[in-house]
């Protein structure tokens, strides 16, 4: 706490940005989203959509698995529900993007509460291979109700149209999602400083004192499930209609695995560690391939082995961050700003 | 049993303790426990390691199912009882009981204060909605019950710990917040187990007074489990004792102290 900062009513010490600091950073981030699109190129304008898409679902995850303590395996099953669920809604019954994605999301938060009910018995590991069990469940769904999904056919969904305008471009959908991301982040944020965030925390610190102390521990889990994946399946339809097609691929396995890596290189229970971990995991293989893509008139060797050197580093930065750093890149930050708050002195 | 030795008209029962028998398999934790609580008293459960204390304080606060017998709480003298058997431990937080653990079980993660906020849960409205979207209503409740929280953080006297992680916090101070957040619950039965194990004198004088403020001053019938004799001796109304499961005496310490079975059982016979 600094000091010579007092507050004196309840409002401004529970305000989500209580420093002043805190109030200019929050600015300058605004102000940056606001101009990275002017500077940007279709490239970097690709890049940070994807990051904003894969935050909100990372959020998605953090809330669940960071915050509530029930690891779920199931990320790539829950973002391909909301990404053929709005996808479907929009091809097969015409209905626009911005009432169809909604749609999609609480599809998937319905699903989200059926694959949550082994929590009343699972913890820990056990539970996570029940979510596996939905996984493949969703997999095996996808790619065989040909009648439904299409099969392992790619889905095409049509570019959304908003105002009249259509949005095809990179530009163009910047602003969808980072005005979805940080309604999402915000809500987020929210949720973590009143009641049901709390709620959670506590069950996943003390499933036993938390019901002790009046939390209905059973239903803040099927909560903390549904809410989860009502933001996963967010994330989902808003990949499909970003993609404008959809293919089972996307959703595999892997899918859940790279989520579970955001959250933990970006920092459990934290949201800024989401948006860390998604920007990190969406940046580290672009970041390879750029690097491969110029080295290979100079030094065509290294491009044959890049691919391979991108799983490795991929592993490595993981391993990485559990050994230095276990609680993210969120800590990170936060140690930054500690040693700014009293620099140029110690204490 | 013995005749109460106070002055005061017989205070109505809070809590009715009656044949409860509870077994994990072939072991008896609790068998045939009968103890009445009244209004307003500290009621004190002693008895050697294992008697069972433990498990009667689980079964009333709903987190074991006694096999048998009946648990009934009265929250206030003439109101309806309530069977606290079968009841879900949210449930019976929901009517007015609330309790500390032998080994603390705080939230670690969070700051003293949002600890206490848990214990505003059951008096909280707020939805996920309505909790995302923060502003309005919500900011309302959580500014109205903070300042509930910030009246137990002024009794407890831990004003500087409220932003502090409670992991950080020393065990003493840890077994304090733990109280602390039981009170920010409002109860009418607060149930305490060990509140001053493994606490240094001074420390224990400091518990010791609080739960007499906290039973004087916000008139909480507290039931506790104590292992220093010196302290039931001086803080109860009223002592049960349990050996291996049993209930085997119950009254006042002076009655306490001189029953040849409560004898028997810390000291054995003199043979």
């Amino acid at each position: 706490m600094e000091s010579g900062i007092f507050f004196s009513d309840y409002r401004s010490d529970m305000a989500l940005r209580r420093m002043p600091l805190q109030k200019v950073r929050t600015g300058l981030l605004l102000v940056g989203l606001v101009v990275f699109p002017l500077l940007a190129n279709p490239y970097w304008l690709n890049l940070a959509n994807q990051i904003a898409i894969a935050t909100i679902g990372a959020i998605g995850l953090n809330i669940l698995v960071g915050y509530t303590g029930q690891i779920s395996l199931g990320q790539g099953a829950f973002m391909a529900v909301g990404a053929y669920g709005s996808g479907l809604l929009t091809v097969r019954l015409d209905v626009p993007f911005y009432l169809s994605i909604p749609a999609a999301a609480l599809i998937t938060a319905f699903a989200g509460l059926v694959v949550g009910l082994p929590s009343l018995r699972l913890k820990g590991l056990y539970l996570a291979v029940a979510t596996l069990a939905a996984q493949q469940i969703v997999e095996f769904v996808v790619t065989h109700w040909d009648g439904l999904t299409g099969g392992t056919e790619a889905l095409v969904v049509p570019a959304p149209e908003l105002f009249g305008a259509r949005m095809n471009t990179d530009g163009r959908f910047y602003w969808i999602l980072v005005v979805v991301a940080l309604a999402v982040a915000l809500f987020a944020a929210n949720l973590f400083r009143s009641r049901v965030g709390r709620a959670w925390v506590a069950i996943r610190d003390q499933d036993i004192a938390a019901s002790a102390i009046g939390v209905n521990v059973f239903g803040y889990k099927l909560l903390a499930f549904a809410t989860s994946s009502f933001l996963v399946g967010l994330s989902g339809a808003l990949l499909a209609h970003y993609r404008s097609i959809v293919t089972w691929e996307r959703f595999t396995i892997e899918v859940s695995i790279s989520y579970l890596a955001m959250i933990i290189i970006g920092g459990l229970g934290t949201i800024s560690g989401s948006f860390f971990g998604a920007t990190l995991i969406v940046l580290l293989p672009a970041m390879i391939n750029t690097l491969g893509r110029s080295l290979q008139d100079t030094a065509p060797w290294a491009a044959t082995v890049l691919p391979y050197v991108q799983q490795g580093v991929f592993g490595l930065v993981i391993i990485l961050f559990l050994v230095l750093e276990p609680e993210g890149l969120a800590k990170l930050w936060r140690n930054v700003k500690d040693y700014f708050r009293v620099w140029p002195f110690s204490y | 049993m013995a005749q109460a030795q106070t002055q005061e008209p017989l205070a109505s029962t809070c809590l009715e303790v009656n044949g409860v028998t509870l077994s994990f398999g072939g072991v008896h934790a609790l068998d045939d426990v009968a103890l009445d609580v009244r209004h307003g008293e500290v009621f004190a459960i002693i008895g050697p390691n294992g008697a069972g204390k433990t498990s009667l304080l689980n079964s009333i606060s709903g987190l074991y199912r006694p096999q048998q017998g009946s648990i009934t709480y009265t929250p206030e003298p003439k109101a309806a009882p309530v069977s606290l058997v079968g009841r879900a431990p949210h449930k019976v937080a929901q009517v007015g009981i609330a309790r500390s653990f032998q080994n603390i079980e705080l939230f670690r993660g969070m700051t003293v204060l949002e600890n206490l906020m848990l214990g505003r849960h059951i008096h909280m409205r707020g939805n996920v909605l309505s909790c995302g979207v923060y502003w309005g209503p919500q900011r309302r409740e959580e500014i109205r019950h903070r300042a509930a929280v910030e009246d137990v953080i002024d009794f407890l006297e831990i004003e500087n710990l409220r932003h502090q992680a409670v992991g950080t916090l020393a065990y003493g101070l840890q077994k304090r917040v733990e109280l602390a957040r039981a009170l920010a619950l409002d109860p009418k039965l607060l149930l305490l187990d060990e509140p001053m194990a493994g606490m240094n004198v001074e420390e224990k004088e400091d518990m010791a007074r609080f739960v007499l403020d906290v039973n004087e001053e916000w008139g909480v019938t507290t039931v506790l489990i104590e292992h220093d004799m010196g302290v039931v001796m001086d803080l109860s109304d009223r002592v049960a004792v349990l050996d291996f499961g049993r209930s085997i005496a119950c009254g006042t310490p002076d009655e306490v102290r001189a029953d040849p079975a409560v004898i028997h059982a810390y000291l054995g016979d003199a043979e």
